[in-house]
């Protein structure tokens, strides 16, 4: 199966969860406290999902290591590339 | 090719566990256990090879107007090589640079032996995909490192790539910015969080099972590379994802070692609207299709 038919299998069984619990016939209802917490379920889940991604992808930028010593390494490697390069007769 | 936008280091598997299909690591290892079981002479095969140390590793530098940064990186190749006793060869495929390329490549050929250094250029550019493929019908090596050959990826990494291949026994080994002491230089902030937000996007829709996917600084057996190469159809960024997602779906395993990746020291590096646009219609293409 594709990533996008797993994505599609797994929202339609947790919505149909959802829609059955939410428009159950008057008498099959849940308690009053559930179904209040029910019906805005889905954009509970949606928010919580964008602030965790907010949170992850911010974190993530805050903690991407700056190489600057790779770099320093880098241009030290890079002298000693073109010396050793001339001696051995290459023309840049 | 510098990389552009990235993915993220967590193991997305278990965010979703009321996926019904994400296969979990132990699956995972069963399958390819049975996979390696039917494959029993290969893997006696490449177990000998392990143990005899008789590795050689071809190195594929697809090039397009790289005339300073190629004999630093061949510099460094060699150097990096005889330190540490490996054998290898640089196959540089260059694409018709009209800056010389051809040029010094052929200087180096001469400085270090056409043993060492092999020119297989081609007239005009064809991409990298194809680049590849006409590298490695002429590679001689049982491991093939791909790399850009701007010097964006320091070959000091490679015996590092190596040890953590003998280590695992690993199909692939990628380097990745997003683990460890990973990292970038020269990236702003707003190029970092295209970066990172790219690769979390990326995690998340396609669990791929390693944190660095756009990234071109790998390691590969050389029939893992033929097989994949076969599968793959994309180009630009997206042909580096799609090797590792094709990999996962054919039971290769995938080791990751972080790498510092500097951005281009000569020349310029580009991430226009453009390849942001390229970048997401080939992720939702993969994410649609595999």
């Amino acid at each position: 199966m594709t990533k996008l038919g797993q994505w599609l299998c797994g929202l339609v069984l947790l919505g149909s969860a959802w829609a059955v619990l939410a428009l159950a016939p008057p008498g099959l209802r849940l308690p009053a406290p559930f179904r209040q917490a029910l019906l805005p379920l889905p954009v509970y889940l949606l928010v919580a999902f964008g602030c965790y991604a907010l949170a992850t992808v911010g974190f993530r930028l805050a903690t991407f290591n700056d190489c600057e010593e790779a770099a320093a390494e880098l241009r030290e490697h890079i002298r000693a590339a073109r010396a050793d390069l001339a001696r051995r007769g290459l023309r840049f | 090719m510098p990389a552009i936008a990235e993915r993220t280091a967590t193991n997305p598997a278990h965010r979703f566990r009321f996926l019904p299909a994400a296969p979990s690591v132990s699956q995972f290892r069963a399958r390819r256990l049975t996979a390696s079981c039917r494959r029993g002479f290969r893997v006696r095969r490449r177990a000998d090879m392990a143990g005899g140390g008789g590795d050689k590793f071809s190195v594929l530098l697809p090039t397009y107007n790289e005339r300073e940064n190629l004999p630093l990186v061949v510099w460094l190749l060699a150097r990096t090589f005889r330190d540490s006793g490996k054998d290898f060869e640089i196959i540089i495929i260059d694409d018709g640079s009209p800056d010389g390329t051809q040029e010094i490549a052929e200087q180096l050929e001469k400085i270090y032996g056409s043993d060492k250094i092999l020119l297989r250029p081609r007239a005009s550019k064809l991409g990298l995909g194809t680049a590849y493929i006409h590298g490695m019908k002429h590679a001689t090596g049982n491991f093939i490192v791909i790399m850009d050959a701007d010097l964006s990826h320091h070959p000091k990494f490679i015996p590092e790539f190596i040890r953590m291949q003998k280590e695992g026994n690993f199909d692939i080994v990628s380097g990745t910015r997003y683990k460890g002491n990973g990292g970038v230089y020269g990236w702003d902030l707003k190029r970092k969080l295209i970066s990172r937000g790219a690769n979390f996007l990326t995690q998340v829709l396609l669990r791929p099972g390693a944190s660095d996917l756009t990234g071109s600084f790998r390691l590969y057996r050389k029939e893992v590379l033929e097989k994949l190469m076969e599968k793959c159809v994309s180009k630009g960024y997206v042909f580096q994802m799609e090797m590792i997602v094709r990999a996962r779906q054919l039971g290769y395993t995938i080791g990751e070692v972080p790498i510092s990746f500097v951005d281009r020291v000569y020349g310029e590096s580009k991430l226009g609207g453009n390849e942001i646009v390229s970048f997401l219609k080939g992720l939702l293409t993969l994410f649609a299709t595999t």
